[in-house]
């Protein structure tokens, strides 16, 4: 087996390790910190699979802004410990319908179309006109940045005025500082 | 499908799962967060996994190469990862204001403290 | 952090070429992996790592709340002009064509321009958000 198709198999298997622990850990702490590492994981695991934009992005904001966001998080709310669930009843209704999804999902996948192939139904109808296109069209060697910027910037206008409104969210939210004495302004 | 195929699939699907149950199980709410996040994650890894074409190159302009990976998928995805980075820090600073108004971010305390009001 | 001397120094050493590093993947975008989204995390994550050596006042004093305000509508504002000086050409909405000599100037002007636009808006709106969650803990006055 070539040596990259066994670093794709023991990388998955890392992630799904990772996330077994995030779920089983009950320092929150812990928790932000293991997902980091499964941010950054992910990120190699794209680069595997040449998405090296979206690998750029992934270990940039989610090993750094996410994780960094909820450890400040952590700072201001306190490390507590999950509590457990006291109610076994109640722990078994989610693991159901879990697994019931997941079983669901897997029955599916015998229809999906081949892995990796050339000529399944996502590279057929759009996709060639962007790859080919695109030089004479545009000229920009980064085809990614050519969709991005120019045949979908509508899209991209869309999620600059996204994270423009969330940065506004947070600053009507936390933005003032915190009095301890008055208590009247909630 | 090639057994790497399966594979694939198989984990993506059990990362899915593993984030929607942090999400609907977890009592702590950065918890939840971080399994929103989990499952995020494994979403974009299955679009990834759709537009990979195997013995392809990354969508960089080459003389030599005449097969590239499905630049769309990519695209859709950078856009994800923006907004999802978005809907976080609005979560958690929803989490801090709770906090500060409940005194705790545990979602059965907060359920009883709201129920008895 | 004023007994961990490594940290320091390591961390002041590496602000500029974090920026440094920030700017090139906005402007070479085109050439290879990068853009304005990754561009302007790298370009926040700088700020970062001097709020965390030096606290919240003293990098708020290099970049103040409102200025970051200012450039994060900016950048908003600069993509959305664009599209409107496209319909000012006679184009449709968002297309660079019109906006040089030949089609293909246009497309470059009016990709350096959008991307130019999405990074300040991404690291101005990143920076923000990390200072309001620095900030909430800090009590009132002057306290270093």
């Amino acid at each position: 087996m070539m040596p990259e198709q066994l670093i794709d198999i023991f990388l998955l298997v890392f992630l799904a390790v990772i996330s077994i622990a995030i779920v089983r850990i009950r320092d929150v702490f812990a928790a932000v910190m293991l997902f980091g590492i499964y941010s950054l994981v992910s990120a190699s695991l794209f680069m595997m699979l040449d998405a090296a934009d979206v690998g750029f992005t992934e270990a940039a904001v989610g090993a750094g802004i996410s994780t960094i966001l909820m450890l400040a998080t952590l700072g201001l709310v306190g490390r507590e410990k999950e509590k457990p669930l006291v109610k076994e009843r109640i722990k078994l209704l989610p693991l159901a319908i879990v697994l019931v999804t997941g079983a669901t999902l897997v029955y599916g996948i015998v229809d999906l179309p081949p892995f990796g192939a050339a000529d399944n139904p996502a590279q057929m109808h759009v996709a060639p006109r962007y790859v080919f296109e695109s030089m004479s069209e545009i000229d920009v060697p980064n085809f990614v940045t050519a969709v991005l910027a120019s045949y979908r910037g509508f899209d991209t206008l869309g999620e600059v005025v996204v994270i423009f409104t969330a940065g506004i969210g947070v600053l009507l939210l936390i933005g003032g500082r915190r009095r301890k004495e008055e208590s009247a302004d909630e | 499908m090639s057994g790497l195929g399966i594979w694939n699939y198989v984990i993506i699907i059990f990362l899915m799962m593993t984030g929607l149950y942090m999400v609907i199980s977890s009592s702590n709410l950065v918890k939840k967060l971080i399994g929103l996040n989990v499952f995020q994650t494994s979403v974009f890894f299955m679009y990834i996994s759709f537009g990979y074409i195997t013995g392809g190159s990354g969508p960089l302009y080459n003389e030599n190469v005449v097969l590239y990976a499905n630049p769309l998928t990519h695209v859709l995805i950078l856009t994800a990862i923006v907004v999802g980075v978005a809907t976080t820090a609005v979560g958690l600073a929803l989490t801090i204001r709770i906090k500060e108004s409940f005194g705790t971010i545990e979602e059965d305390d907060l359920h009883k403290m709201d129920s008895s009001l | 952090m004023n007994d961990h001397v490594i940290l320091r120094v390591v961390g002041k050493f590496l602000i500029p070429y974090v920026m440094l590093f920030g700017l090139y993947v906005q402007f070479h975008g085109d050439f290879g992996p990068g853009g304005g989204f990754q561009a302007g995390v790298i370009f926040a994550s700088a700020f970062v790592i001097h709020t965390l050596l030096f606290g919240v006042r003293s990098t708020q004093k290099i970049a103040p709340q409102w200025i970051l305000q200012v450039v994060s509508s900016a950048g908003v504002l600069l993509y959305a002009g664009v599209g409107v000086a496209s319909l000012l050409l006679g184009a449709n909405y968002l297309d660079y064509d019109v906006l040089g000599a030949y089609p293909v100037a246009g497309q470059h002007l009016g990709i350096i321009l959008v991307e130019l636009g999405v990074g300040l808006t991404v690291a101005s709106t990143i920076m923000l958000m990390f200072f309001a969650f620095a900030a909430r803990g800090e009590p009132e006055g002057d306290a270093p």
